[in-house]
């Protein structure tokens, strides 16, 4: 039996510390959509997420209501699409009917523009990479990523070239929405292929036909639960963050098993990301300033982010029956409230930055660098943190904002879950004839496992 | 969520006359039966669960939700319905 005090520590969790279940996300695999006919292609792409993902939105509606537990997106995930486009010659269609399908089904993203290409681009490759730009600003709802490094294969630094360039170019051509195109967009490195956030979803080669993966999210409710142990050890802020993990962890459980069920689609993953918004009261910074740091960004920054990361996962993991896709805590800079202060307080700095990525769930995620910073220091930015995830057998990603006419002290405004965020600075020498070399930085030693 | 579950009622907000009365009528009007009930009132705050059996009703549960959302409004509370598996998922194991 429930106790009454539970039931309202689950209603205060829900409408004073913003628990919510981030996303339920339908991943779709394309391949039985595969011709060489362009036109016909993107009509079988159509139909195929259409008629698929019908009901995702309804049903997802459905448990929200029933549960009373916000379920903030509803997103579809779709077969990376050069593995789909390689017997034509023009992706950009399939982006348009990747965009309409979402429409159709009301979904809040789709994700799946994207290339895997750690050790080198096929024609395909290169062709959808070349016309990320284009797709991205002249679609609303896609979402693309190109994942151009790995521990076993090393980083294909023809392909950080091209996304740095890419990059520069989709900041321009939707420069009146302050570049919000590079939103949409995720560099990585050990891409993982059941992930359910946004920017980075695609829905694996490896993976079957439909799954649904939830992705969990809950900033406040760790906080809170830290608000009652201040100035304990931190054996005591490592136990009370596994505890809660566990508990927003069930609720995701939850809400995959019904989706799943309702759908007639086999269950995937459950992501454990603590996932913040800008909203107040929903921040992992202010949770690694709740562990006693002044602001986030200053010395101690990157051992209590990796305290938390790992005592989520530790947490979270007994409450799935499946977890995966990043599995961590997300350090966007403009999607959390303590995180955009830190940054614009000077506090929080991209080496900083830089250097947490080593520990949390994923990399450099959401910032807004100076208009004029070149597309050879972004690929040189994208490169370092690509080495980061290659050399510590973890998922690193580079989603950043070279904001169109703007410069340090700026601010770039996105809305809704994008949020906002100061522009920081970069460092101002040259990376110029480093990423012009080109080639492959070759594999760690440490990939050699077998 | 099987056809036979369990829902849990919770009213919060501040205490009047006639709260269990109007909450109890509109179950009982759509064959709700309440399996048990809690109540406390703090500085004039009132905190209320009742634990509801859905295996009969005669409504489905949107309208139940949205006809005890509406009664909230009404009364200046905030009551709100939700599936027993939220709770037992977030605290029992």
């Amino acid at each position: 039996m429930i106790q009454t005090n539970q039931i309202l520590e689950t209603l205060r969790m829900i409408d004073q510390e913003k628990l919510d279940v981030r996303t339920i996300t339908m991943g779709i695999s394309l391949f039985n959509c595969v011709c060489d006919d362009t036109r016909r292609l993107a009509s079988r792409v159509y139909s195929r997420i259409a008629r698929q993902a019908e009901n995702l939105v309804k049903v997802g509606r459905e448990i929200e209501r029933e549960i009373g537990v916000p379920i903030v997106n509803k997103r579809i995930s779709v077969t990376p699409v050069s593995l789909i486009t390689g017997a034509v010659d023009d992706p950009k269609p399939i982006a348009l009917a990747l965009d309409r399908a979402a429409k159709e089904t009301g979904v809040d993203f789709i994700g799946g523009y994207s290339a895997l290409v750690p050790k080198g681009m096929t024609a395909a490759d290169r062709r959808l990479i070349a016309s990320i730009p284009q797709a991205l600003s002249e679609t609303d709802l896609m979402c693309s990523s190109v994942n151009v490094a790995s521990t076993r294969a090393g980083i294909d630094m023809d392909a950080v070239r091209l996304c740095g360039k890419a990059i520069k170019d989709l900041a321009e051509r939707t420069k009146t929405r302050d570049g919000l195109g590079c939103a949409k967009l995720v560099v990585f490195s050990n891409a993982v292929e059941d992930n359910p956030f946004m920017a980075g979803a695609f829905h694996g080669p490896g993976e079957g036909d439909c799954a649904v993966s939830v992705g969990v999210s809950g900033p406040g409710v760790v906080k809170r639960a830290l608000e009652n142990v201040k100035g304990a050890s931190f054996d005591v802020v490592a136990e009370t963050i596994k505890r809660t993990a566990f508990r927003i962890t069930r609720v995701g459980q939850l809400v995959a098993m019904e989706a799943s069920q309702r759908l007639g689609v086999p269950f995937g993953i459950v992501d454990l990301s603590l996932a913040p918004t800008p909203a107040i009261g929903d921040s992992v910074a202010h949770i690694l300033e709740e562990m006693g740091l002044e602001k986030c960004g200053t010395h101690g920054s990157t051992a209590a982010l990796a305290l938390l990361n790992d005592a989520v996962k530790k947490g979270g993991v007994m409450a799935s029956s499946h977890v995966g896709g990043l599995s961590g805590a997300f350090i966007p800079v403009s999607e959390d409230i303590g995180m955009i202060e830190a940054a614009a307080c000077g506090a929080l700095t991209l080496d900083k930055l830089e250097a947490m990525t080593c520990v949390c769930s994923v990399g450099l995620d959401m910032i807004a660098v100076p208009g004029d910073t070149s597309a050879a220091t972004i690929a040189a930015i994208i490169a370092d943190e690509a080495a980061i995830g290659m050399v510590n057998n973890k998922t690193t990603a580079v989603r950043i904002i070279p904001a169109p006419g703007k410069t340090v002290g700026d601010y770039v405004e996105f809305g809704g879950l994008l949020g906002r965020a100061p522009v920081i600075p970069v460092h101002p020498f040259s990376s110029e004839d480093f990423i012009a070399r080109g080639g492959r930085i070759p594999a760690p030693l440490h990939s050699l496992r077998n | 969520m099987a056809a036979a579950s369990k829902a849990v009622v919770t009213v919060l907000g501040f205490d009047r006359k006639g709260i269990i009365a109007r909450v109890s009528t509109v179950l009982f009007e759509r064959g709700i039966n309440i399996l048990d009930i809690s109540q406390t009132i703090l500085d004039g705050y009132f905190n209320m669960v009742m634990m509801v059996d859905l295996s009969e009703p005669t409504c489905p549960f949107d309208e139940l939700q949205s006809d005890l959302s509406a009664l909230g409004k009404e009364l200046g509370l905030q009551i709100r319905i939700q599936k027993n598996e939220i709770f037992e998922a977030m605290h029992q194991i």
